[in-house]
């Protein structure tokens, strides 16, 4: 499988409610909930595109953009 | 396509508290029907009332958000009028075996080809967090201040005595095998179940000090294992995931579209 590089993550700010479940269960710690309680990628270099957040988040506000290396 | 060509996107963000399970198997689905390759004009989604019913107003296929207790039988009705068609029927626990039992034993014996999920949060949500006949013994809720004394249903039993040919469980946190197990009860040709157990942090998790979402979903990754598995053994109070049932039997519109036409001969 090839290696995946993130690009981006695209937060729905207006649709994210903070529950944490993506900051939870990210492997890499990568992801932070800011002070108005919306998730932010605090670490993004950590992030290994596994898109776990994106398949967890009840919301559908979080979208892992990756690119293949 | 991309998750939000499915959706209606107008209806964002969507009325479910912050945490639900609920819009994690949104999200699962969504995955699964493009899996699938489906165009979304082959599905219809039915549902009754409840926090869990609300779920077909967020998709953009065919939608019909019925009564509570009732989906199956509204579903019924329009997979013998169209059996082209793909029907899924989300239902809440208590919407599905509650007021709805009888309808879901029947649709379950029938083995009409529809995919049930049975979002199970083991409560009533939408009316504020009353014991449903998924609570099981002890559990806590507004109407069970000091602890349930009824009973639970296990639904993969249930359903799989009812007569339903595919009987699977998977819970909110296993979110790949959620969406790989929807993709296979679509296309089951029969009657299938899926059960999912799905967080309702609001009132289950607080009347149970079970949490906040992800604790609650932790819960999910550590109580329950694969089917067949030897922890079981050891743990008997772990819940198996996994199908239970996957066997082929004559489906309901195909036997009766053979009585149509043998009938029709006859008479020409
Ligand atoms: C005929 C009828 N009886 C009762 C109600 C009130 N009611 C609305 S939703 C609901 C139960 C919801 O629980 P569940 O089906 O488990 O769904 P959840 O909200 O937990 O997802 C009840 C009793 C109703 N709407 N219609
Ligand atoms: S899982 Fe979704 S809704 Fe919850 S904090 Fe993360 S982005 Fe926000
Ligand atoms: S893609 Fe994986 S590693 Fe990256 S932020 Fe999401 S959960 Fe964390
Ligand atoms: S009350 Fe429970 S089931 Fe209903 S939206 Fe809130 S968390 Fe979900
Ligand atoms: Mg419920």
């Amino acid at each position: 499988m090839a290696k995946k590089k993130l690009k981006a993550h695209h937060i729905e700010r207006t649709w994210c409610k903070g529950c944490g479940i993506c900051v939870h269960f990210c492997p890499k710690q990568v992801l932070a909930l800011d002070e108005h309680n919306i998730a932010y990628p605090a670490d993004p270099e950590a992030c290994i595109c596994c898109r776990m957040c994106e398949y967890r988040c009840p919301d559908l506000a979080i979208e892992v953009e990756c690119q293949e290396t | 396509m991309s998750v939000k060509d499915y959706i209606r996107e107008r209806f964002f963000p969507h009325m479910w508290c912050p945490g639900c399970g609920h819009g994690v198997v949104l999200n699962a689905m969504i995955r699964a029907v493009e899996s699938l390759g489906m165009s979304k004009n082959e599905i219809v989604m039915v549902s009754g009332i409840g926090c869990s019913a609300r779920i077909s107003g967020y998709v953009d296929f065919h939608s019909m958000h019925t009564i509570h207790g009732r989906a199956l039988a509204f579903a019924t009705g329009i997979k013998m009028s169209r059996p082209e068609l793909n029907v899924i029927v989300p239902m809440g626990d208590g919407d599905a075996l509650a007021i709805g039992g009888n309808h879901f034993l029947h649709a379950a014996r029938r083995n009409i080809e529809m995919t049930a999920i049975v979002m199970n949060n083991r409560i009533y949500g939408m009316t504020g967090g009353q014991f449903s006949p998924l609570s099981g013994y002890a559990a806590a809720a507004s109407t069970a201040p000091y602890g349930n004394i009824d009973h639970g249903f296990d639904i993969a039993k249930l359903s799989e005595a009812a007569g339903a040919t595919f009987v699977a469980r998977t819970t909110t946190y296993h979110v790949h095998e959620l969406s790989r197990l929807i993709r296979d009860a679509i296309l089951h040709e029969g009657f299938s179940v899926l059960e999912v157990l799905t967080q309702c942090p609001t009132y289950f998790g607080r009347y149970n000090r079970a949490g906040d979402a992800p604790e609650m979903m932790e819960t999910y990754k550590n109580r329950t294992v694969a089917v067949g598995s030897e922890k079981k053994n050891q743990d008997p109070d772990l819940i198996e995931r996994g199908v239970f049932v996957k066997k082929e039997l004559p489906e309901y519109c195909r036997e009766y579209e053979k009585v149509i036409e043998k009938n029709q001969q006859k008479q020409t």
